[in-house]
């Protein structure tokens, strides 16, 4: 893609404005080489709508702030590029789904952090900082299953893909139950047995239908329905035990 | 309008295993209560077996048949999915793997017939 002064590519871009009774509005961006679509957002903030709403932090798909929907499909903005995703000249940029909407493109995010806590997603640990780390193979089971699922960056992209979290408020969604999976798998956890029971609850793992369409947008490759599966396995297995 | 997020595999097999298990669930009575109507009396289960001769019937039936398959084969993968341990390339074999065996229900009573 070359850009030549005379005669400038341009993109056609829909953002959407205002809260959940706002409207898409079309913007002619200049078509860049190595474009993401966050560069998009940003450049018509700079130059047409200095009120646009929005939110990034790191731009190197860190920090999962960035993530909105793109041609309808939940995307990490900062490591999307244009050329992947327009279709012919086109884009439409929408806040991020299943969240409550506060301004254009931006959502708010409280009720995905909350259901974070929800899994008990926090680690209980079992011993103090006066007490020597626990040696923790790096080849057991459980430490692989952890670590297959400890690379989350919070973008909540899994949790607008999920059609469960849009049925049913109360769902937890495949991030937090991603999380609750790795500390299940974590021998360092002191508080199993209530892990199990927060992710066994109505709205739990058993609400997941493995429709697999967390695993198909995670932008860093988790695969939550793997863990939510796990987590499906431990619960029965425990309530079998007569442990939930 | 069909939400883009929506647009794979395992997506379409939910949608179709939950369409198959929706119309089997308002057809399997219909089926029972022509075999039970079967097993009632020799005359009531001749009629029947004259009207199963009826090609609109006879569709009806493969189509139930059809449904069943397709669910069962939509449900091992849901099963496969949940109680085998899997990484990323698994997935694709078990979603190709329940492909497989729908198509081999299909074939297997388009022969039958
Ligand atoms: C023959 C009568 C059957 C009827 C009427 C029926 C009906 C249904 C319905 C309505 C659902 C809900 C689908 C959903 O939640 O998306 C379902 C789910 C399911 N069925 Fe069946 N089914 C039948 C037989 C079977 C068989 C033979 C199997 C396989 C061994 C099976 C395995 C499953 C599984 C695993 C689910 C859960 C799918 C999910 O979580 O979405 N079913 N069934
Ligand atoms: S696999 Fe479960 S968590 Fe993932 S999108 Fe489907 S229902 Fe949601
Ligand atoms: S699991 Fe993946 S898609 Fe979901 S919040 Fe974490 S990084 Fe984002
Ligand atoms: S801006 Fe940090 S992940 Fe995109």
């Amino acid at each position: 893609m070359q850009d030549t002064a005379d005669r400038e590519e341009m993109l056609t871009v829909e953002i959407w404005r205002g809260r959940e009774d706002g409207a898409l509005q079309t913007y002619r961006v200049p078509r860049r080489e190595s474009q993401t679509v966050l560069d998009v957002v940003t450049w018509v903030q700079r130059n047409e709508e200095p009120a646009l709403a929005y939110r990034f932090a790191c731009r190197v798909g860190m920090c999962g702030s960035c993530a909105m929907q793109v041609n309808g499909k939940p995307r990490w903005t900062c490591r999307t590029h244009v050329s992947r995703v327009a279709e012919n000249g086109l884009l439409r940029i929408e806040p991020l789904a299943n969240l409550p909407r506060i301004k254009d493109l931006a959502t708010d995010m409280a009720p995905f952090f909350e259901k974070w806590q929800g899994a008990r997603g926090r680690h209980e640990p079992t011993r103090t900082r006066h007490e020597p780390m626990a040696p923790v193979s790096s080849e057991s089971p459980a430490r692989k299953a952890a670590n297959a699922g400890i690379e989350c960056i919070n973008c909540a992209v899994c949790y607008a893909a999920c059609d469960v979290v849009g049925w049913d408020e109360n769902y937890l969604g495949p991030a937090a139950l991603n999380r609750a999976w790795t500390l299940a798998n974590d021998e360092r956890d002191a508080d199993k047995a209530g892990l199990l029971q927060a992710v066994s609850q109505s709205g739990g793992c058993h609400s997941c239908h493995s429709h697999g369409s967390c695993v198909e947008h995670c932008p860093v490759g988790l695969n939550p329905t793997a863990g939510i599966a796990g987590l499906k396995r431990m619960t029965l297995a425990a309530l079998m035990k007569g442990e939930l | 309008m069909m939400r883009a997020s929506r647009n794979h595999p395992g997506w379409w097999a939910a949608l179709g295993h939950r369409l198959s298990g929706l119309a089997l669930a308002l057809f399997l009575p219909v089926h029972f209560l022509v075999l039970g109507l079967a097993l009632d009396s020799d005359a009531a289960l001749d009629s029947v077996i004259a009207w199963t001769d009826q090609p609109l019937v006879k569709v009806a039936e493969w189509g139930l048949v059809m449904l069943l398959t397709l669910h069962l084969g939509f449900g091992l993968r849901v099963l496969a999915l949940e109680f085998l341990p899997w990484r990323d390339p698994l997935k694709t074999l078990i979603s190709l793997g329940a492909g497989a065996s729908v198509l081999a229900g299909l074939l297997f009573w388009i022969v039958a017939l």
